[in-house]
This record gives C-alpha cells, sequence and structure tokens, in this order.
C-alpha cells in the first residue's frame, strides 16, 4: 500500500472506526490502542480547556459531549491547545435550552486562549496629559476578547473557581458583554453593560472619542454622560485593556 | 577532548516552581521541554522557557511535526518552531520517526510508519526540509509501536541509518521504546542496538511502560524497569557517554524521585565508563 493511501485509512480508522480501513490497514489488533489513545488524548484536552464547564455538566454528561465532539469534529491544527474552539458550538448544538452552558464554555475558551496571547504594553495613565481627547482613538490591546451573554455564565464560572456553590442559571435582566483579557500573566475578565461594549466595538472601529461622548450626551445629558464614560476610561485604564491613544 | 557526560530530566508543570524557584539549580546538566507547548506567542509559557534558560541549557523535543507525512511538513509549523529555536538556542532539537497528521487531519498521536523505500524516500525528503527550515541538524527519536505493516522491505534500525546516511541527521535513542516495540513485534533489541549507526546517537530517552491486554503500551506512567536499565547499559557500550534522560508524561512524582532514577543512570554510566 503506498503510504498516502495507509496514512489516509489511518485517518478514517480513527476518525469513525472505518471497517473497510481497518481491514486494509491488516485488522491489527494494535489499531485499537490507536484508537483509545486518539480518544483519550482529546478527551484529555477538552477537560483541561473546560473544567468548570465539566463541573457544571457532571463527568457523564461532559464525557458525553465530549464524544460527540470527536466524532463530529477531527482536530485540525498542530497544537492539541487549539482542540476545544469549536467546542462551545457542539454544546450549543447539545444544550439549545440551556444558553448558559454555551456561554459558560465560551468563557472558558475565551481565558484559555488569553493565556498564551502576545505580550502587550499597556498604555499608561501618566500619559494621559498629551491626549488630544476630541479627536483621540483608541487602541484595545490585541488580547482583548468580548462575548455577547444573556446568562449569568460569568457568576457561574466564577462560583465554580471558588468553589462554592453556584447560583441558579439564569437570564440576565438585559444582554450584556463579558471582557476578557490577560492581566500579567493570569486571564481576567469582569462583566460590563450592553452600553460599555457598544462603545468599546464603536471605538475600535475607529470612531472618535469626541463623537463617543456627543453621542452619549445626547442620550444621557452632559453631566451623566462625563461621568458614565469617564468610569468606562478609568476601568479600561486599571484593567491595561488600551494599547494607544491617537 | 571527549563530551561531557549529560543528565538532564523533562520538565513539566508540577516541577516548575522546583527549577525556578529554588535557590540552588536543580542539578541536571540539561532540561528538556515539549517544544509546542511554547510555540506561542506569550505569556506565562515563555515566561517559564526563557527563566528555566537562564539557569539550565534547554533541549526542544516535538511531537507535532509528523515527519512521516506524505504531504510534506508543514510550513506554518516549521517557522513557528525555527522562531522558538532562534530564542532558545537549544541543545538539542527532536521529533519522532512517526507521522501525525495527514492532510487537515491532526491525530495528535505519534502514528506508525510502514519501513518501506517508498516511506525512507518521504521522511528523507521532509527531514531534509526540515532541517533546512531550522538551520541546523535534528535528531529523530525511534517511537514505540502497536502494528507492524506487511510489506516493509526493511528494519526500524536499518531504516534509521539509512536516513541518518541520506540526510545527515543525528538520533535520539529512546531505550524504552526499543524494549516496548521489541516485545510488541517479536524482534530483538539487541540486534537493533547493533544495527543503529551508534556514532549518529547524540541523545537516550529512558522512561517505563505498562502492559495492556496483549501489547506493552509506551506510558511514560512509572519508572523505568529494570529490563530497560539493562539495555540502557548496552546501548552505552555502543554509543558512548550520550546525553541521558529521564521522561515521565504522566503520574508525574515529586522531583527528587526523578532525580533518584537520574542518579541511577548516572550510575550505570559511570560502571560502563569504568569497565
Amino acid at each position: 500500500m503506498r503510504l498516502a493511501a495507509l496514512q489516509a485509512d489511518f485517518g478514517r480508522w480513527l476518525q469513525g472506526e472505518c471497517p473497510d480501513a481497518a481491514t486494509r490497514l491488516g485488522d491489527d489488533p494494535g489499531l485499537d490502542v490507536y484508537l483509545n489513545n486518539y480518544r483519550s488524548q482529546l478527551v484529555a484536552a477538552l477537560e483541561s480547556s473546560f473544567p468548570q464547564l465539566q463541573r457544571w455538566l457532571g463527568e457523564t454528561a461532559f464525557l458525553a459531549a465530549a464524544a460527540r465532539h470527536i466524532e463530529a469534529s477531527p482536530p485540525s491544527a498542530w497544537t492539541l491547545d487549539a482542540y476545544g474552539e469549536d467546542f462551545p458550538a457542539t454544546i450549543a448544538a447539545l444544550y439549545p435550552d440551556d444558553a448558559e452552558c454555551a456561554e459558560l464554555a465560551r468563557i472558558e475558551w475565551a481565558l484559555a486562549a488569553a493565556f498564551t496571547t502576545p505580550d502587550i504594553a499597556p498604555f499608561l495613565v501618566e500619559a494621559l496629559g498629551a491626549v488630544e481627547w476630541e479627536t483621540a482613538r483608541f487602541a484595545f490591546v490585541p488580547n482583548l476578547a468580548m462575548l455577547p451573554v444573556k446568562t449569568n455564565a460569568a457568576a457561574l464560572w466564577q462560583a465554580l473557581v471558588d468553589g462554592t456553590v453556584p447560583p441558579a442559571a439564569q437570564r440576565l435582566p438585559a444582554p450584556g458583554a463579558v471582557l476578557l483579557w490577560r492581566d500579567g500573566f493570569n486571564p481576567s475578565f469582569r462583566t460590563i453593560e450592553q452600553a460599555e461594549a457598544t462603545a468599546i466595538l464603536q471605538l475600535e472601529a475607529g470612531m472618535q472619542f469626541g463623537a463617543l461622548c456627543t453621542a452619549l450626551a445626547e442620550e444621557h445629558g452632559e453631566a451623566a454622560s462625563a461621568a458614565i464614560v469617564g468610569g468606562w476610561l478609568g476601568a479600561w485604564l486599571r484593567d491595561g485593556l488600551l494599547a494607544a491613544l491617537h | 577532548m571527549p563530551h561531557p557526560h549529560l543528565f538532564g530530566l523533562g520538565l513539566r508543570k508540577p516541577h516548575y516552581a522546583d527549577f525556578l524557584e529554588a535557590a540552588a539549580p536543580v542539578p541536571v546538566d540539561f532540561v528538556e521541554v515539549i517544544s509546542e507547548n511554547f510555540m506561542v506567542p506569550g505569556g506565562r509559557p515563555r515566561d517559564i522557557l526563557r527563566r528555566v534558560r537562564e539557569r539550565h541549557p534547554v533541549a526542544l523535543h516535538g511531537v507535532s511535526m509528523s515527519i512521516g507525512s506524505a504531504d510534506g511538513v508543514d510550513r506554518d509549523y516549521m517557522q513557528r518552531l525555527r522562531a522558538l529555536v532562534d530564542a532558545v538556542e537549544p541543545l538539542f532539537v527532536s521529533d519522532h520517526l512517526c507521522w501525525t497528521r495527514f492532510g487537515d487531519f491532526q491525530s495528535h498521536d505519534l502514528l506508525p510508519l510502514p519501513y518501506t523505500e517508498e516511506a525512507l524516500r518521504t521522511v528523507c525528503d521532509n527531514v531534509d526540509a526540515a532541517q533546512t527550515a531550522l538551520g541546523r541538524t535534528m535528531l529523530i527519536e525511534n517511537p514505540s509501536s502497536y502494528i507492524a505493516f506487511d510489506g516493509a522491505d526493511m528494519t526500524e534500525w536499518a531504516f534509521l541509518d539509512a536516513l541518518c546516511a541520506r540526510t545527515g541527521c543525528e538520533l535520539l535513542l529512546d531505550v524504552n521504546n526499543i524494549f516496548v516495540s521489541a516485545t510488541n513485534h517479536g524482534f530483538d533489541a539487541h540486534a537493533y542496538l547493533a544495527g543503529i549507526p551508534a556514532a549518529r546517537v547524540r541523545q537516550i530517552h529512558l522512561a517505563g511502560h505498562s502492559r495492556g491486554e496483549t501489547l506493552l503500551i509506551d506510558t511514560h506512567d512509572r519508572p523505568v524497569p529494570d529490563p530497560v536499565w539493562a539495555l540502557y547499559a548496552e546501548a552505552l557500550e555502543r554509543v558512548g557517554p550520550v546525553a541521558t534522560m529521564i521522561e515521565r508524561d504522566d503520574a508525574i512524582p515529586p522531583l527528587a524521585e526523578l532525580l533518584a532514577e537520574l542518579d541511577h543512570a548516572r550510575a550505570i554510566a559511570a560502571l560502563r565508563v569504568a569497565a
């Protein structure tokens, strides 16, 4: 058998236990060892990336979800660490009426992804004096991620990490977002309201700071909008979310 | 001037504090890391590697180069590994005689090759490409395997001998893998040692294995067993004072236990030299 044909057959065996492929590979008992290694490696990778989701679902349900994912989504990245990227979509399909499950998975994945993002020097508060605020455009750090959420998945995640009894899953009064980034070497996150999420998206898209303030003032009034945007800016600086103001 | 005989350990998470925070450096001559764990843009993994490198020489050991893929090595992977090599300036860069990828499918397991002339040409082409991309000689490790394909043209050791001759690559000899594969496939481990190009061996791996229903499995989850120590002593007679390290990837014990195993390797090496 040619090498390419052998490797294609081995792939069919691992991905789907294809009996014809096994026959062409000699029906050797060793094939089962490789199949077991393949599956157990992938399950271990998912367990490593989604420990709080595993606690939330329970081991049996998590293993069933992992098995479904392994069957439907064979790995295609050179690093095993990337294997969980599509797992939240699998969870969403398995639990369409329990939105907190997929949101919990997305939060865990984003936190894991933040762990190895590039090292970035954040914008320092000492440089604020030189900013031309009216025309300033904001560059957020590239390792900042923002996930839209409809449930209290972030609170669930925190309780699971802390080992406390998680609250009941529930929908938020209004949709919001979770901001995730790397604080030093530690992934970090906080929940924000939709208005702040919208502002970040507008600034990321190139809106000038003055234009954002004008829009907020029309909606909330001059004084209230200054307090709102000042609070956001202070938190962004505190958390090191800004890379540049120019 | 003879090379110093180096003894090292694999760097694993439970031992990060031992390697980074102890007042005195861990008594090893080098540390081996899994390349892929550090082929990342930044964050704690790269910081740990930088700090370990300040204390010890580092060997990069890969598991995903897929040097046996019929469709060649992955260019993006090679660029990432080259960047790591340039940053670390490692003692050795190694990967396995196996394949892990075919097309878009990544198995993340060290899959076996048929020892045919066609496969040899493929592996030689891939090793040539890898060594060119890295700008240095690679070490290729013999794998444990659980299946042997019909139609082989040569033994594994003849395959490795030809690979070294055609590409100039060197060898990472895993003594446990020889024992496991010899048991599983019924070949003579002593003939294997006699058949490899001894002068090309630059590093030795030692590890433990477990017994499955019908096959030995390369699990790296227990101490090096006596038959592997015996084979190590025999290997040293053939290859001389080659850098040696203990691999443990599961059921990882306190560092002191692995250092004791490494002392065992040192003692065997000392006895072979004295003899």
